[in-house]
């Protein structure tokens, strides 16, 4: 693989306040190495906006993020995949979403068509690579950003609740889809507040509530013993104040 | 009182014998306002696509502005733009004046503020669909604006419709700076006004039955093209 | 994406190039007025010129006072219009090089068949006034300073009225051209004061009929006069003298005189030199 230019992705003093509310407040959070980490926590955690913040979408109200020690900038940003809750697919085929994206991050035009193909056959698109992306249903669309996003080969794959709005058939597509990638070498992180997600994919799991990072553990201790109590109680289903 | 039936149906016989003079008047119009169109369009659509994306202090006042200029007064800019041409005026030098091109100027100038706050608001539109996704493939600001304008295309078109429906409609403006000075610079608007002034309202009404009906062929022929390229390929 | 920019750029170029080529033969631009335009007048002399002489001649009609200030603004080469005191003043400040007889006819003052004010026959054009004044039958007036509006301007104050005062009430005017002004007047079925070649090649006339007519004080004289080119640079001076001393010889005045519309003879040729030179 080639050298790491992204990883790791380090936040530190992280303050991100609105109307008086803090949002986000995380002193010290990194990742690096490989696996499947899950950002689990209760709806307005702020699991969204630390993934945006880390990805460089947002700039924090204090504080610093780092992509192997330096500043983000563009010309890195296609190092670091991002898959959100909603696909934002062009105007056209699906192929030609993928081909895009391949343009646009530098990749030679004879090489595009066969990556394209590639990534497209592993999502198990390969049949409607021509029909319009936007006129696919709402699993193959989330299937192709996510292909998309893969066939750039990132170093660290963000996805923010990626198949909350799908049906189970498309989830269990993109689960496998994430683990193949894991497996590969592709450091994932997965924002969800869906526990049995979490159950079936962390490797490791970073638990957020009010904007804090509560606990950070490997997915057996948590799962079977959680440290904190808050976590504890969300397992457990609670609705957390 | 004169033959209505008969001057109204003089307008259509003149059309289906491809009538020289009033060929000339129907081309001439058509490429005075498909010039304009084209030229708004290259003003109006990265100028559009730059207001959408970029953000700077005075942003909101300028973007009012320029809704404001899309109903700017046809009759008012053939002034402007004739002081400007006239032989007396700044430009004058230029020789433009009394020439179709004065009358692509004038209606360019017209239809650029309808491009471009159109393209401004599709584009901004899209733009606040795409710009996360666009932002996390590192695409650059220009590459944006390429990527929103031709992703929005359908809709710009109707926004180039829109420009073309003002650009072929309206006579305040090339009357003025063209003069509708005969096979040189009149189009079927300025021809409506003068047959109409010669009292000739039968043969004026005829014209404008046969201006309305060229601008729905345009239309149609646009919306045909879309349609059929929705069809066969997507991108 | 490109295909659709090349197809752009070339009929960017297709309009350019047909700019081009309408500019490429010899012409010249004419002030002139809708009076002389709307009775086709144009239409029968331009081509006979331009087959003769290969010079296109290029007609601006707008009113007298409209085509007297392009001329000013230097927007044309010839200037031919029809009120003689504002044409003169044009030549003395040194705008025009000098004023020249064309042609001429006369005015008419056309009213509704009704005949509200009771001049229909009259033979005197300010005492008709008097009339209409007096029964306050609505009048129109261009009210643009043409060469008719000025005419009609100098009747009023020969019949001792105060037009002003009255505007808006029956008195009414338009800020219009010759034609649209008697398309106000058949839809208001008001008088107005026209010349007589618009009136005979207008169409829309509904019930309106000539009321005043023979007066010498409605006596219609056109003149010719040249811009000045130590004023304006680019006046095509060759071109227009070329169409200048056409006009004024006795073959150009002939064809002047020899234009008819229903019939009618709509222009008396009455230049008083043969040539400009």
């Amino acid at each position: 693989m080639a050298e790491a230019l992204v990883l790791p992705v380090t936040a530190t003093g992280i303050v991100l306040a609105r109307n008086g509310r803090r949002l986000l407040d995380v002193p010290e959070l990194q990742f690096g190495g490989t696996g499947l980490t899950v950002v689990l926590g209760p709806n307005g955690a702020g699991k969204s906006l630390l993934l945006r913040v880390l990805a460089g979408l947002i700039e924090p109200d204090q504080g610093t993020v780092a992509w192997a020690g330096r500043r983000p900038d563009r010309a890195r940003a296609p190092r670091l995949g991002f898959v959100f809750q909603r696909p934002v697919l062009l105007r056209r085929s699906a192929r030609a979403n993928i081909v895009y994206a391949l343009k646009v991050t530098g990749m030679p035009a004879g090489l595009r068509a066969a990556r394209a193909d590639a990534v497209l056959a592993a999502a198990r698109l390969e049949a409607i690579a021509a029909s319009p992306a936007r006129l696919m249903s709402g699993g193959e669309q989330q299937r192709l950003a996510l292909a998309r996003a893969l066939a750039l080969e990132p170093e660290l794959l963000f996805l923010d609740e990626p198949t909350s709005s799908l049906d189970p058939a498309s989830t269990k597509a993109i689960e496998d889809m994430l683990r193949t990638a894991a497996l590969a070498g592709t450091r994932i992180v997965l924002v969800t507040h869906d526990t049995a997600q979490a159950r079936r994919l962390a490797d490791e799991v970073v638990f957020l509530h009010l904007g804090r990072v509560l606990e950070r553990a490997d997915a057996a201790s948590f799962f079977e013993k959680s440290a904190a109590p808050q976590a504890r109680a969300y397992l457990e289903g609670a609705i957390l104040a | 009182m004169q033959d209505f039936a008969g001057e109204f149906t003089q307008a259509f016989w003149l059309m289906a014998h491809f009538d020289a003079d009033l060929m000339a008047i129907v081309v001439l119009s058509l490429r005075v306002s498909l010039s304009a169109v084209l030229l708004a369009a290259f003003i109006g659509m990265p100028l559009g696509a730059f207001l959408a994306v970029t953000r700077f202090p005075g942003r909101r006042l300028v973007n009012v502005l320029l809704a404001a200029l899309m109903g700017l007064p046809p009759v008012v800019v053939g002034l402007l733009i004739y002081l400007l041409l006239s032989h007396a005026g700044v430009l004058g030098p230029l020789q433009l004046l009394y020439t179709p091109g004065a009358m692509i100027f004038a209606q360019t100038v017209l239809v650029a503020p309808i491009i471009a706050a159109l393209a401004r608001q599709t584009i901004e539109d899209v733009h606040g669909e795409y710009a996360e996704q666009l932002a996390v493939l590192g695409v650059g600001p220009w590459q944006q604006v390429v990527t929103l304008l031709w992703d929005a295309r359908y809709s710009l078109l109707t926004a180039l419709l829109a420009g073309f429906g003002r650009a072929i409609a309206e006579v305040g403006a090339v009357i003025i700076v063209g003069g509708n000075i005969n096979h040189v610079t009149r189009v079927m608007t300025t021809a409506i006004a003068l047959e109409t002034s010669k009292g000739d309202l039968a043969l004026a009404l005829g014209l404008g039955v046969i201006l309305v009906s060229i601008a729905v062929a345009v239309n149609a022929l646009v919306f045909g093209l879309r349609a059929t390229a929705q069809r066969s390929a997507h991108g | 994406m490109s295909k659709i920019l090349k197809l752009l750029i070339v009929a960017a170029m297709a309009a350019a190039g047909l700019s081009v080529s309408a500019m490429a033969s010899q012409f010249i631009v004419v002030q002139s007025t809708t009076s002389t335009q709307n009775s086709g007048l144009y239409n029968y002399l331009l081509p006979i010129f331009q087959k003769k002489t290969g010079i296109q001649v290029r007609v601006v009609a707008v009113g007298t006072g409209q085509a007297i200030k392009n001329g000013m603004n230097c927007d044309g080469d010839v200037l031919v219009v029809h009120a003689k005191a504002a044409e003169l003043k044009f030549v003395a400040s040194g705008y025009g090089v000098k004023r020249y007889d064309l042609m001429y006819n006369d005015f008419v003052i056309v009213g509704p068949a009704s005949d509200p004010a009771h001049v229909a026959g009259m033979k005197d054009a300010a005492e008709a006034l008097q009339r209409i004044a007096a029964a306050k039958a609505p009048f129109l007036s261009r009210g643009d300073d043409s060469g008719t509006n000025k005419k009609e301007l100098a009747l009023w104050k020969k019949a001792g009225i105060n037009v002003k005062k009255a505007s808006g009430t029956w008195y009414r005017e338009t800020g219009s051209g010759m034609g649209a002004t008697l398309n106000a007047a058949t839809g208001m079925e008001a008088y107005t004061l026209t010349d007589r070649a618009t009136w005979i090649a207008f169409k829309n006339r509904g019930d309106l009929k000539i009321a005043v007519e023979g007066d010498k004080d409605l006596f219609n004289q056109y003149g010719i006069i040249m811009v000045n080119p130590k004023k304006c640079s680019a006046v095509k001076t060759r071109l227009g003298l070329v169409f200048m001393n056409y006009l004024l010889s006795p073959e150009g005045q002939k064809v002047l005189a020899s234009y008819r519309l229903k019939g009618k003879q709509l222009f008396h040729p009455d230049a008083k030199v043969t040539s400009a030179n």
